[in-house]
């Protein structure tokens, strides 16, 4: 199998999950990486489960979705998404997952429970950072850069330069949440393993 | 020298960006997953090409042909199922040719993310004799652009560019040209022989319809689009499309036949390879389409014998389906039976109080394509009948004539706007000259949105953001003789059931229109979040059946999520208990009978 790195970013319609996507594999393409990822838009819009695959190698990405159990590092941007895909990383792979509760509708109508304790079930099977990362956002000002703070956390684990991210999320985001969102990506890269 | 420009684009964006370097025209098309960005990005070179949103995918298709017919540079773009709708242009253009290039792009959805069903629509481009590309990354996506328009040009015919989600979808890296060809054609004379399909012209075109596929057999042999890649000659296969991705990822070292153009297919180029190699599989997604062509010539391939024929492929399916052998993945969470998390209507989204007053009523619904088929899922669980679009109006005529009155009073027909302009509104013409005496409901969110919000001709924008002509949905269903029209606010629930109450008695055909602007679009609304009493409220849960994702269900109590309540009081107008608040203040509403 090649050298090629597998990330993959998980959470709910609506968290920022494509953006945070995005900002990798511009990251990955201006450190000189083949890059390829893949999500599938649609009706995963509304509030559904959504997850995007992101790979990088020095020499030639093919496939757009890495093969299951071979991610090297996952991004959750909710607790019981994190523990959906968990078995989707290798043995020694790193999640760092949101602890955060976002029912879904079977959960929000009444139908059936959030899983109990998803932070413990998380894990018993992987290495995982879990953190209050929304709570980082909201103290920072807004919720909705819990992605990038979260992509702040990523980027410890992950061989790029920190001037490259700093450089693609100026880019990114709308132009009046710049500085939140480089303190948002500051925060999370101060989170201790 | 400059370097060249390098981009991370989608295999939509690539396309968009194939029209423009290879001097696209005009381009038209109806918005579909996984098709929709493809224009939305072709609209970036709007002051080279003239593109347009379509009332749906036959028109769009004509649309282009007329600007191919004479001499344009066109394409046109739609989901799989589109070109069931433009299948009758379809099958006719490829009889003419064209005077500038044609391409069809078709979106196939294998696995069924956001459609209706998975067709295989390579069996087009065989059934109607015209030639076909398959990209298989974002690069290939823009270049096939390039040689499809050359292609379309060269033999006198339209072109399928077919590509299926994962290839629309996914982002790789392609490198920009900035060149663009000038199409200097003039205003082609008359040649009806060729552009006037009557029997007499359309005999001649079928004869040379057969040479054309035969010059484009030769082609599809010596094209460049069809690569072999020699390596170890233990194992061939012959692929297409994204498939080639994946079999490069988990058999690096077996000799490959990459098919780029699948229509007409190289059959000498296969028959060399599968003789090159021991032992020969065809790996395709969906219909066993180049294999069953490649045995018919009697040549020995391995194919759905082991490669499944439903649903998309990945690396490790083709790996196990090959080898036998397992990936090296274990599923512990599965036991661990996690609630599921389907898509749903938006909090605030104005179909919920359609669908809450519709199960209020225990109305029998026949439903459409958009947003609100979401309608269908637990809790709302509304949605008896869907097909395609259009469906929701005109099998609610079958179901009333096939049945009797008792059938029709309970029954609704319910649909989009921008649905009922695609083809609902003939089903309406129908109900009204058939004497049918249903409700539909046309839910007027005002955008196309399930797609992700595109404009259509009741918008009063264009796609290229000029203003136009509004379409009136009243005056226009008055004018097909509707003497009940009603256009209500959706989250007016007492008024919606009064009136739809009224209506589905009348034995008369009504139409109501439930207007709202998407929630996701409605810049002014105010978004003033509820809160939930826990002294007040008793846990009965009759609020969590309207299916909101801002409520949720904590130590026996209803809390509503501030960030994602818009206030739209759909579940608070459910309290019996007068538990909900806004502003600080208890909601009462007066019960309905």
């Amino acid at each position: 199998m090649s050298d090629t790195k597998n990330v993959l970013i998980v959470g709910v319609g609506g968290q920022g999950v494509i953006t945070a996507s995005e900002i990798l594999s511009e990251v990955a393409m201006l450190e000189g990486y083949d890059v390829k990822k893949s999500e599938i838009h649609g009706m995963s819009q509304r509030g559904g489960s959504v997850s995007s695959h992101i790979r990088f190698n020095k020499e030639k990405v093919y496939s757009p979705t890495a093969p299951e159990g071979t991610i090297d590092f996952l991004m959750s941007f909710e607790k019981l998404e994190g523990l959906r895909w968990i078995d989707h990383l290798r043995q020694d792979a790193v999640a760092v997952i949101n602890d955060y509760r976002w029912d879904p509708l079977p959960v929000s109508s009444g139908q059936v429970e959030y899983t109990p304790e998803v932070e413990k079930k998380i894990k018993e099977r992987r290495k995982a950072i879990i953190y209050k990362a929304s709570d980082v956002a909201s103290k920072l000002g807004n919720i909705r850069a819990t992605n990038i703070v979260l992509v702040g956390t990523l980027a410890k684990l992950l061989p790029f330069k920190k001037e490259t991210w700093i450089e693609v999320i100026k880019n990114r985001v709308p132009p009046k949440t710049i500085e939140l969102n480089i303190k948002a990506f500051e925060e999370g890269f101060k989170q201790e393993f | 020298m400059e370097k060249p420009k390098k981009k991370i684009l989608t295999g939509n964006e690539a396309i968009a960006r194939g029209a423009y370097e290879y001097g696209i025209e005009v381009a038209a098309g109806y918005p579909g997953t996984p098709s929709s960005e493809i224009l939305e990005n072709v609209v970036l070179y709007k002051d080279h090409v003239y593109c347009q949103w379509s009332p749906n995918e036959k028109v769009a298709f004509e649309t282009a042909t007329g600007a191919a017919f004479s001499g344009r540079r066109s394409m046109v773009t739609m989901k799989h199922v589109g070109l069931n709708v433009a299948a009758d242009p379809f099958f006719t253009v490829a009889y003419s040719g064209i005077e500038g290039a044609f391409v069809i792009i078709s979106a196939d959805d294998p696995g069924m993310h956001s459609s209706q069903n998975e067709q295989d629509n390579r069996n087009y481009a065989k059934f109607a004799k015209i030639p076909m590309l398959e990209p298989s990354d974002s690069q290939e996506a823009k270049d096939f652009m390039g040689e499809a328009i050359k292609i379309s040009e060269e033999f006198d015919t339209p072109v399928m560019l077919r590509v299926t989600t994962r290839t629309c979808h996914s982002k790789s890296i392609v490198t920009l040209n900035d060149t663009r060809p000038e199409n200097k054609k003039e205003f082609p004379p008359r040649q009806s022989q060729k552009y006037v399909m009557i029997p007499a012209h359309a005999k001649k075109r079928r004869l040379i319809m057969k040479e054309r596929l035969e010059k484009l057999s030769k082609y599809s042999e010596e094209s460049k689009l069809n690569v072999e890649e020699i390596n170890d000659k233990e194992i061939g296969i012959i692929t297409n499309g994204i498939s080639y991705q994946y079999i490069k990822e988990v058999f690096p070292k077996a000799s490959v036949l990459k098919l780029g153009m699948t229509n007409p297919l190289p059959m000498q180029k296969i028959r060399k390879f599968t003789e090159t190699v021991k032992k020969c599989y065809v790996v395709e997604e969906l219909d066993p389409f180049m294999e069953e062509q490649i045995k018919s010539a009697g040549i020995k391939v391995i194919g759905k014998e082991v490669i499944p024929e439903i649903g998309e492929l990945n690396p490790e399916i083709i790996y196990k389906s090959i080898t036998g052998k397992d990936f090296g993945y274990t599923n512990t969470v599965a036991e661990l039976k996690l609630p599921t998390r389907p898509p749903a209507l938006c909090p605030g989204c104005p179909h919920r109080g359609v669908y809450v007053v519709l199960k209020k009523l225990k109305a029998r619904v026949s439903g459409d394509i958009g947003c609100y088929t979401l309608g269908v899922l637990p809790p709302l669980s509304s949605l008896d009948w869907q097909v395609c679009m259009g469906a929701g109006v005109s099998m609610t005529l079958g179901i009333e004539k096939g049945w009797d009155e008792n059938v029709a009073e309970k029954l609704v027909g319910v649909i989009g706007d921008s649905t009922f302009i695609h083809s609902g509104i003939t089903g309406l013409i129908d109900m009204v000259y058939n004497k049918g005496t249903s409700t539909i409901i046309i839910m007027d969110n005002r955008i196309t949105a399930m797609t992700g919000r595109q404009e259509h001709p009741a918008t009063g924008k264009t796609l290229m953001g000029e203003e136009t002509h509004e379409l009136n949905l009243v005056e226009l269903v008055k004018a097909v003789g509707i003497k009940n029209v009603e256009v209500v606010d959706p989250l007016d629930l007492p008024e919606l059931e009064k009136i739809l109450k009224t209506e589905m008695a009348r034995r008369e055909p009504s139409v109501v229109i439930t207007r709202r602007k998407c929630v996701l679009i409605d810049k002014e609304l105010k978004r003033i979040p509820l809160e939930v009493d826990p002294e007040k409220c008793t846990g009965c849960k009759l609020c969590l059946a309207v299916g909101c994702l801002a409520l949720s269900f904590e130590d026996k109590k209803t809390k509503v999520d501030p960030m994602l309540c818009t206030g739209c009081m759909v579940c608070a107008r459910q309290c019996n208990f007068g538990a909900f608040k806004q502003n600080g203040t208890y909601l009462e509403f007066k019960k309905q009978k």
